[in-house]
């Protein structure tokens, strides 16, 4: 089965051609780089995303927060619940970690901005 | 009078980048205005990844981008002041702003930098029907309320515009619980990214409805819905495919536009196409000493190519700063052809290119498999074919001096299609 994608790793968005065999990508055509190909066999198999959003502190000051790394797609919404419901307060400096195991991912959120 | 050799307006990302670049080549006496109460510009808002790839080889965040440019100003002992609104710039480089600290002031410079960015187009030059009820944002205005505020302007949402701010809050607003019912564009493609439309509209199964368009509002104190029709290939609605989508906000994201107020008072002579000023290589405007940078110049896609023009405004007005000479010889004009919508810059002093000249511009249409060619008076100066040029990208492609030597004729940049 052929699957076409597109490449999400960069602004450029390259066109992926992917041939699929058992649930897994068997070839990559397309990709103009190895964030392609890596995203290509991802997606197929277990799609991930990072994720951005914000935590309100105590003092009622939206800090911006990512993963630190990606996680299942399937948990988006698990992850954002579990960010939203950190309890912080400031200061808080940029790379702070708000929550140290997201949605029992592994992945940690930290914060992607300094508040005094 | 406070005197500084160079004042820079406006400290978002261009205007750091600019800031630091004329700093490192030895230029002292610095000001950033700012009118918002912190560095970063619009990247403090823009909390989503995405941003750095090309300048630091990861992505990043937009506070996390801009912080690291705010903490290199703040290194180099960058002089800014923050809260600050320049209302006016004379020819003479005369800068009148106003703080709450300082109250109203006149400044002097011998180079200015302008880096005010731009703005989004507001609801009143859409010409959407209807009453003027509460519940209709600009996206960007969406996006400073959810992330800097902490505040979800709605619960059931249409977005009209696919650029990427719209299709970035469709995102955003879902993950805050609201409902996105539909992205809405008038064009048979998207002004945004590809990316953002799989990663901010498909993983969330929200529809993208191409040569669509919203033809009325309901509602008349809050929003109560929308009436979006398919629009034919005039862009003219089709009567008898409205369809009404109940909703209590309508986001906007429908283009920006470089703000140039300042510069129109102070003289600076704008482009029609892009609304920014004209340019030649050193990014200098019309006006001896002035230069301008990033969206305030025409409108990015990527804030690293913001960064990297900005730093070559910075270094060319350091050199102003020190008596290098302005733009000698003659220039000849840049001017866009078949497929092309603008260049910068439009003017070229062939002479004063130092290794190479950036031309950056966008595509009218969308083109596969064509070829970008730069001609000067019949002779070919450069050729790049490419698998896909579409408007939502700016294309930046290099001159390089050795292929300026001996043009005295106007150069055309222009595409030309594959051969069927």
């Amino acid at each position: 089965m052929t699957r076409e994608l597109t490449c999400i790793g960069c602004p450029m968005g390259c066109a992926l051609t992917v041939e699929v065999e058992n649930g897994e990508a068997v070839s990559v055509a397309g990709n103009t780089c190895k964030i392609g190909e890596n995203y290509a066999r991802s997606e197929i198999s277990a799609p991930v995303r990072a994720v951005t959003t914000t935590v309100l502190t105590a003092e009622g000051i939206p800090v911006p927060v990512k993963t630190a790394g990606s996680i299942p797609k399937e948990k988006i919404f698990e992850v954002v619940k579990d960010i939203k419901a950190a309890k912080v307060t400031l200061p808080v400096r940029l790379g702070d970690i708000i929550v140290s195991d997201a949605a029992g991912t592994g992945v940690a959120a930290v914060a992607t901005r300094t508040v005094e | 009078m406070r005197e500084f050799d160079l004042v820079v307006v406006g400290g978002g990302p261009a205007g750091m980048a600019a800031a630091i670049a004329a700093k490192e080549q030895g230029t002292d006496s610095i000001l950033i205005l700012e009118r918002d109460d912190r560095l970063g510009g619009i990247l403090n808002q823009c909390i989503h990844n995405g941003f750095g790839l090309h300048t630091f080889k990861e992505e990043l965040t937009g506070p996390e981008y801009a912080e690291r440019y705010s903490d290199r100003v703040k290194e180099l002992g960058i002089p800014y002041e923050l809260g600050t609104m320049v209302l006016d710039i004379s020819k003479d480089k005369e800068i009148t702003l106003v703080s709450r600290k300082r109250g109203a002031e006149t400044v002097k410079a011998k180079a200015v930098i302008l880096a005010m960015g731009c703005r989004e187009r507001p609801r009143g030059a859409l010409g959407i029907p209807g009453f003027r009820p509460q519940g209709v944002y600009t996206a960007g205005t969406a996006q400073k309320l959810v992330n800097c505020e902490g505040v979800v302007p709605g619960r059931e949402v249409v977005i009209l515009g696919s650029g990427d701010i719209g299709l970035i809050m469709a995102r955003r607003m879902t993950l805050e619980g609201a409902k996105v019912r539909a992205v809405v564009e008038l064009m048979p493609y998207s002004s945004g990214l590809k990316r953002n439309i799989v990663q901010c509209l498909d993983d969330y199964g929200i529809p993208l409805m191409l040569s669509h368009t919203v033809v009325d509002i309901k509602g008349k104190e809050k929003l109560e819905g929308v009436y979006v029709a398919a629009v034919d290939e005039k862009n003219v609605p089709v009567p008898g495919t409205e369809e009404y989508f109940p909703c209590d906000t309508l986001l906007l994201s429908c283009g920006l536009i470089p703000e140039n107020e300042l510069s129109k008072t102070a003289g600076v002579k704008l482009s029609p196409v892009t609304g920014g000023p004209c340019v030649d290589e050193s990014l200098e405007t019309s006006i001896e000493g002035v230069f301008a940078c990033g969206n305030v110049l025409h409108v990015h896609d990527l804030v690293d190519f913001v960064s990297e023009e900005s730093v070559r405004a910075g270094i060319n007005a350091a050199g102003y700063i020190k008596g290098r000479p302005s733009s000698p010889g003659t220039p000849v004009e840049v001017s866009p052809g078949f497929g092309v919508r603008y260049t910068v810059p439009s003017k070229l002093y062939c002479e004063s290119v130092e290794d190479g000249v950036h031309i950056r511009f966008r595509v009218t249409g969308v083109f596969k498999g064509a070829s970008i060619t730069v001609t000067s008076g019949g002779r070919e100066l450069f050729r790049r074919r490419g698998r896909i040029f579409v408007p939502s990208e700016m294309l930046d492609i290099v001159l390089k001096k050795e292929l300026l030597a001996g043009v005295t004729e106007g150069i055309e940049v222009r595409i030309e299609e594959a051969a069927l």
